[in-house]
């Protein structure tokens, strides 16, 4: 059929030139609301809906303590995920890019965060109160970056072997002096932690009121355990994920679970995010390090397919060639004896 | 028709878009009592669901927002809200998917009606914007693990900058007010469209070119369909404005035994 057959029968169909029977769109409508009102009462009785206690920096801390001072540590010698980020948090990180092309860097630094100072340094310049602490803060932040390294490095090897006390403070064996003022800074962080400060202190921000839990929440997401957070959440099975990833994974949220599109426990989430989240499953998006731009652009250039299937050849016929239209007007097709 | 007894000014911007709204959707098409005798199938039923949907989940959303973000995490009545909410909205996607679906089969683009899928196919990734910062507004551990799990794609394609999943304020913004009203414009738009121009009639099964859409699957002659367009004598009488079908026109020009039933008046 050619272009100008087709636009000719695409004619016929612009208006309808046979019969039609009483119809109450209205009334239909009304019932239709009624309805879905019915159904949703009927499954909010039987099936409710989630509400898992968000994590805080308290509980994780207490839970997790030895886990807690890992991640800080992290947040204080620029190791952690937040830190080598890049846009729109720092500038310590290459943004993911497609030939080149890396969209985050057009806008910059929109949300600063220094993990050090933020997540560390600040708050325990704030515990006045604790013997040698001040002292502690001021040796590392005026000792070089080298030093500053050798310092965590030493602490963080020895973390391994830590263990937890039962009054929630950390032992970490080996030669102290070889951690420098780490030590004391990290067990005053996590006894600050556990008291709930650090979670106060991470929310405040110049003005009284504020809704922004950008800074919480990237401190919570460092606990990534094998840095998973890095991989788009996609969790190695062999992994030993930390004490925030461990809870999502319990519920079957992490990337590789298909997470996005699954809610807290048993009950249905964003399942139309179904083929989003597939992307992250398969080659070459679950190995990529620019996995995120990359499902971004194929579901952009997918959804303006969706928005312009009328135009498009080939889609725009099927419909016609497999006629499940002889199932849907099945009754007319019946009646007038086609 | 003016308010005043003198005659409205030319150029009267009020006069005009009333002219314009009017001869777009006079009132017996924007408010037909009538369907054509094709529409009879279960998939029809799933557009209005969606809208019944929409309904309940602004109405349950609307009572969620008066009472403020915490309220369902510290009550029985504001959880039972909560699930209203979350079960509204798992059933509008699921009808809206499959009404999308009946349209995609039923080509119901055809006959000028490109601009109805359109905006329907755009109400429906819209709606996941939507959902999305509702999820993020939740105060509990499900937004705080979307919210850092998706700012990643967010910041790699750069809208992270200024749309920032974890933060609360601009998320609730988003998921209460700008959304929705996006969401709520679209299907506006969507649904006079599909009033404008009628739903889409069957495929001819005979593909000969030049034979009317009933006349060839029907044996019915065609006849203007409810408000039908302005040109047609029909609606310029006072039974078509009051709300009539065109029904002499109909009978007098089906052929005996054709399936074109009389009209609703």
């Amino acid at each position: 059929m050619s272009r100008a057959e087709r636009k000719r029968e695409d004619e016929q169909y612009r208006t309808w030139g046979g019969g039609y029977r009483p119809y109450d769109l209205i009334r239909e409508f009304s019932i239709a609301v009624g309805v879905v009102l019915a159904l949703v009462v009927v499954l909010t009785v039987l099936f409710s809906s989630p509400d898992e206690r968000p994590t805080t920096i308290q509980t994780w801390s207490k839970a997790a303590p030895i886990d807690f001072v890992s991640v800080a540590t992290s947040e204080l010698d620029g190791s952690s995920a937040t830190a080598g980020y890049g846009p729109p948090y720092n500038t310590n990180g290459e943004p993911q890019q497609i030939a080149g092309i890396r969209p985050a860097n057009w806008f910059g630094v929109s949300y600063p965060i220094d993990t050090a100072k933020d997540y560390v340094i600040a708050p325990l310049m704030t515990m006045s109160s604790v013997p040698g602490l001040q002292s502690a803060v001021n040796t590392y932040t005026s000792a070089s970056s080298s030093q500053q390294a050798k310092w965590t490095t030493a602490y963080n090897n020895a973390l391994a072997k830590a263990t937890a006390n039962p009054d929630g403070t950390v032992t970490v064996p080996g030669n102290a002096t070889s951690f420098g003022p780490v030590a004391l800074m990290m067990s005053a962080l996590l006894a600050n932690a556990q008291a709930g400060g650090l979670d106060g202190q991470l929310l405040t921000s110049k003005q009284f009121y504020q809704t922004d839990y950008t800074k919480i929440l990237m401190f919570l997401q460092d606990d990534n355990g094998d840095n998973a957070a890095a991989n788009g959440g996609n969790l190695p099975a062999s992994a030993n994920p930390g004490y925030f990833f461990a809870r999502a994974e319990g519920q079957n949220l992490l990337g590789s679970q298909w997470g996005m599109m699954n809610e807290t426990g048993s009950w249905p989430g964003q399942v139309w995010l179904w083929l989003y989240t597939f992307w992250y499953q398969i080659k070459p998006f679950s190995t990529s390090a620019n996995a995120d731009l990359l499902v971004m652009v194929v579901m952009g250039v997918l959804s303006l397919a969706f928005i312009l299937i009328p135009f498009i050849p080939v889609i725009n016929r099927i419909p016609r060639w497999i006629p499940i239209y002889k199932l849907i007007w099945r009754d007319h097709y019946r009646a007038s004896g086609g | 028709v003016s308010a005043t007894a003198d005659r409205p000014a030319r150029k009267n911007w009020t006069v005009g878009l009333r002219k314009r709204a009017v001869a777009a959707l006079p009132p017996e098409k924007l408010l037909p009592d009538g369907q054509p005798t094709y529409m009879s199938s279960w998939i029809y039923v799933f557009g209005v669901l969606s809208l019944g949907s929409l309904v309940v989940l602004i109405g349950s959303g609307s009572i969620l927002a008066l009472k403020g973000p915490t309220w369902w995490h510290v009550t029985g009545i504001g959880h039972f809200f909560n699930s209203m909410h979350l079960w509204s909205v798992e059933l509008f996607f699921f009808f809206m998917v499959i009404h999308l679906w009946g349209k995609y089969w039923m080509a119901a683009w055809r006959g000028g009606r490109k601009r109805v899928w359109v905006t329907g196919a755009v109400t429906f990734l819209v709606a996941i914007p939507c959902a999305l910062t509702g999820y993020v507004s939740q105060q509990n551990f499900d937004a705080q693990w979307i919210s850092t799990q998706a700012k990643d794609a967010m910041n790699a394609v750069g809208i992270g900058a200024f749309f920032n999943l974890m933060d609360f304020g601009q998320m609730y913004s988003y998921h209460i007010f700008l959304l929705p009203v996006a969401v709520v414009a679209l299907v506006v738009a969507h649904v006079l469209l599909v009033r404008k121009h009628g739903i889409v009639p069957p495929f001819n099964l005979d593909q000969r070119i030049g034979v009317g859409a009933a006349a060839a699957s029907d044996g019915a002659v065609a006849a203007p369909p409810p408000g039908a367009e302005a040109e047609s004598p029909a609606v310029a009488e006072p039974a078509a404005v009051s709300g009539e079908q065109p029904e002499p026109a109909a009978k007098a020009e089906s052929p005996p035994g054709g399936e074109t039933e009389p009209t609703p008046g």
